[in-house]
């Protein structure tokens, strides 16, 4: 495991008395991405903050490299010249394109030919090269934050902080940008810490996701147990997971559970103790429909929930899919093969899934 | 009507000829304004910047009298700087009243307050998280506040103006602080109102076009280095 270039420890934040931050242990790799990402008011920009030494913790420690920060210290402005964050908005100064780019090395009192080699480098690795003279208040948004994250990089920090970079921007420009911080970030090996509200913009760039609900962080770990494995119904319900039905372990058989859920029974694979009380938690694009008509031959999935459908909402180019299978069931088709199934309010479906796509929390 | 004309024309005539009182009169009129307005950036900027980016407590109160303090009448801050400058007053060692520079006292204290109030504006209308950015982007404190600033300048810019004109234009405070002496003390205004008493109008009007044309001038300055570059 490689070694934690920041660590925060016993991080508490109160605002007015309140805990807004509560965060016993976290730290970042080097290297890495870690993706934070919780709802709105989650406290992920306070724990940015207080990662980025821009705001001192009510109390606990803020490590860099092993050695804990002194707020007030003279060491504090030179840790945090090791560091570059990009808000949500581009806040660019009043002044050209290429000056913005510029200033952190100026702040840092780079020498002249440095700065214009890595302003160029950097203006033209964003794509942005064209609007080196150009106002900063005369940019777009998508150019106004590609100017931004020119600004970070062309620091070369030690850490890269991101504060929802993309929030404000519109489906495609956002998409665009991610593309391109996607490849900068592998090319460069930046480490970096990503806040965002969006587990999509989380899955792409993250290599370890926490999730972070009311001040505290509830999990961490690579994406595909943070999504394939919540530890609670609240995590759960935030990365995604859309049908979570209270259920009673009643059999086990060679490490495959039998778990009563409302009268259904329903095969998983995991660890719980017959008798015990767990929420079966199905992802909505592990769910098969077929019509309750058509017939089919053997199949390796153990589930099969018999139910009508009950309502059906176009998400992109999907259709999220409600069956009332005695308790409501999540699953998302494609367009056409909603259209093929001729689905609509009332039709008789079975909704399939593997054993292994099950998780079980208990409660 | 006529008596207008013919004051434009004498204002004419003056800067012409090259008048000399009126251009010594001129002259100390720029000094003595410009100083005050000088003076009152050198505190007032810093003051303002204090007020808008710290906290503590009674900032509210400073902050109300920072404003009653933009509309001071120039005749009460007269009175009041001639009573400590009398020879009795409590700064009447300093031998300062009618002089020079007690119109530079006076004039910095009708100043201060409007060059502290319009910076402390000024510094509130910037985005409050681009002081996080600039930190998070290694500003020092100096570095931070020399930004920020800058960030500013064109507010702070109408805050000189502000000053400037505040000071240039008062009549109340010069007059009663630096007596309107001849060749030491009297400025444009304090001349137009002397002239005006002595019935002297086209020559009143005289000294008060060149003053509206003095100040036009150094707002005009102002002006294009506020506006330069900017597109609309």
């Amino acid at each position: 495991m490689t070694a934690p270039i920041l660590e925060g420890l016993d991080l508490r934040v109160l605002y007015a008395g309140r805990p807004v931050l509560e965060v016993p242990r976290i730290e970042v790799r080097a290297g890495e991405i870690l993706a934070i990402i919780g709802p709105n008011g989650a406290g992920k920009s306070t724990l940015l903050r207080v990662l980025g030494l821009l705001e001192p913790p009510t109390s606990g420690v803020v490590r860099f490299r092993g050695a804990p920060v002194a707020w007030g210290g003279d060491d504090l402005l030179a840790t945090r010249r090791h560091f570059a964050s990009v808000f949500q908005e581009p806040l660019l100064c009043d002044t050209t394109v290429e000056a913005n780019v510029a200033l952190g090395l100026r702040l840092r009192r780079a020498a002249s030919e440095a700065v214009t080699t890595q302003v160029q480098t950097w203006l033209a690795r964003l794509g942005i090269a064209h609007l080196a003279q150009r106002e900063a208040r005369s940019l777009s948004g998508g150019e106004a934050q590609r100017c931004s994250l020119a600004r970070a990089f062309a620091i070369h920090p030690n850490l890269l902080l991101l504060d929802e970079p993309f929030a404000a921007l519109d489906p495609p420009t956002k998409d665009e940008l991610l593309t391109l911080l996607q490849v900068l970030l592998r090319q460069e090996g930046s480490t970096t810490l990503f806040v965002t509200h969006d587990r999509d913009e989380a899955l792409r760039l993250g290599d370890r996701i926490a999730v972070m609900m009311g001040g505290r962080i509830h999990q961490v770990g690579v994406p595909s147990e943070v999504f394939g494995r919540p530890v609670s119904e609240e995590v759960a319900r935030f990365v995604g997971v859309e049908t979570i039905l209270p259920g009673r372990v009643v059999a086990e058989q060679a490490g495959l559970l039998t778990v009563e859920v409302d009268g259904m029974k329903i095969e998983a694979l995991g660890r719980a103790t017959v008798g015990e009380r767990v929420l079966v938690c199905l992802r909505p694009e592990d769910l098969v429909i077929r019509r309750r008509d058509e017939r089919v031959g053997l199949e390796s999935a153990r589930n099969h929930l018999e139910g009508q459908v009950e309502d059906a909402t176009p998400v992109g180019a999907q259709y999220r899919v409600r069956i009332a299978c005695g308790s409501p069931v999540v699953a998302l088709v494609t367009k056409q093969s909603f259209d093929d199934l001729a689905l609509e309010r009332g039709t008789p479906v079975v909704v399939t899934f593997k054993a292994s796509a099950v998780h079980l929390i208990p409660r | 009507m006529e008596l207008i004309w013919r004051g434009m024309l004498e204002a004419i005539r003056l800067m012409a000829t090259g008048d000399p009182e009126v251009l010594q009169i001129t002259w100390l009129s720029l000094q003595l304004s410009g100083g005050a307005t000088l003076l009152s950036l050198l505190a007032g900027i810093p003051a303002g910047m204090a007020f808008a980016l710290t906290r503590f407590p009674g900032r509210g109160v400073c902050l109300a009298l920072v404003n009653t303090g933009m509309g001071l009448p120039p005749v009460v801050v007269g009175l009041f700087v001639s009573i400590f400058l009398w020879r009795s007053g409590p700064l009447g060692f300093l031998q300062l009243l009618y002089t020079p520079a007690a119109i530079v006292i006076a004039q910095f204290i009708i100043a201060a307050p409007i060059v502290t109030g319009l910076t402390i504006a000024a510094m509130q209308q910037l985005n409050p998280r681009l002081r996080l950015q600039l930190l998070a982007l290694g500003a020092s404190r100096w570095q931070l506040l020399w930004l920020l600033m800058r960030e500013a300048r064109l507010p702070l810019l109408a805050a000189v103006m502000a000053g400037f004109g505040g000071v240039i234009s008062e009549v109340g405070a010069s007059m009663m602080v630096g007596g309107n002496l001849q060749g030491q003390t009297r400025v444009l205004t304090t001349a137009t109102v002397l002239e005006t008493g002595k019935g002297n109008f086209d020559h009143a009007i005289a000294l008060s076009v060149i003053l509206l044309l003095l100040a036009f001038s150094v707002n005009y300055l102002l002006t294009w280095i506020q506006q330069r570059g900017r597109t609309p």
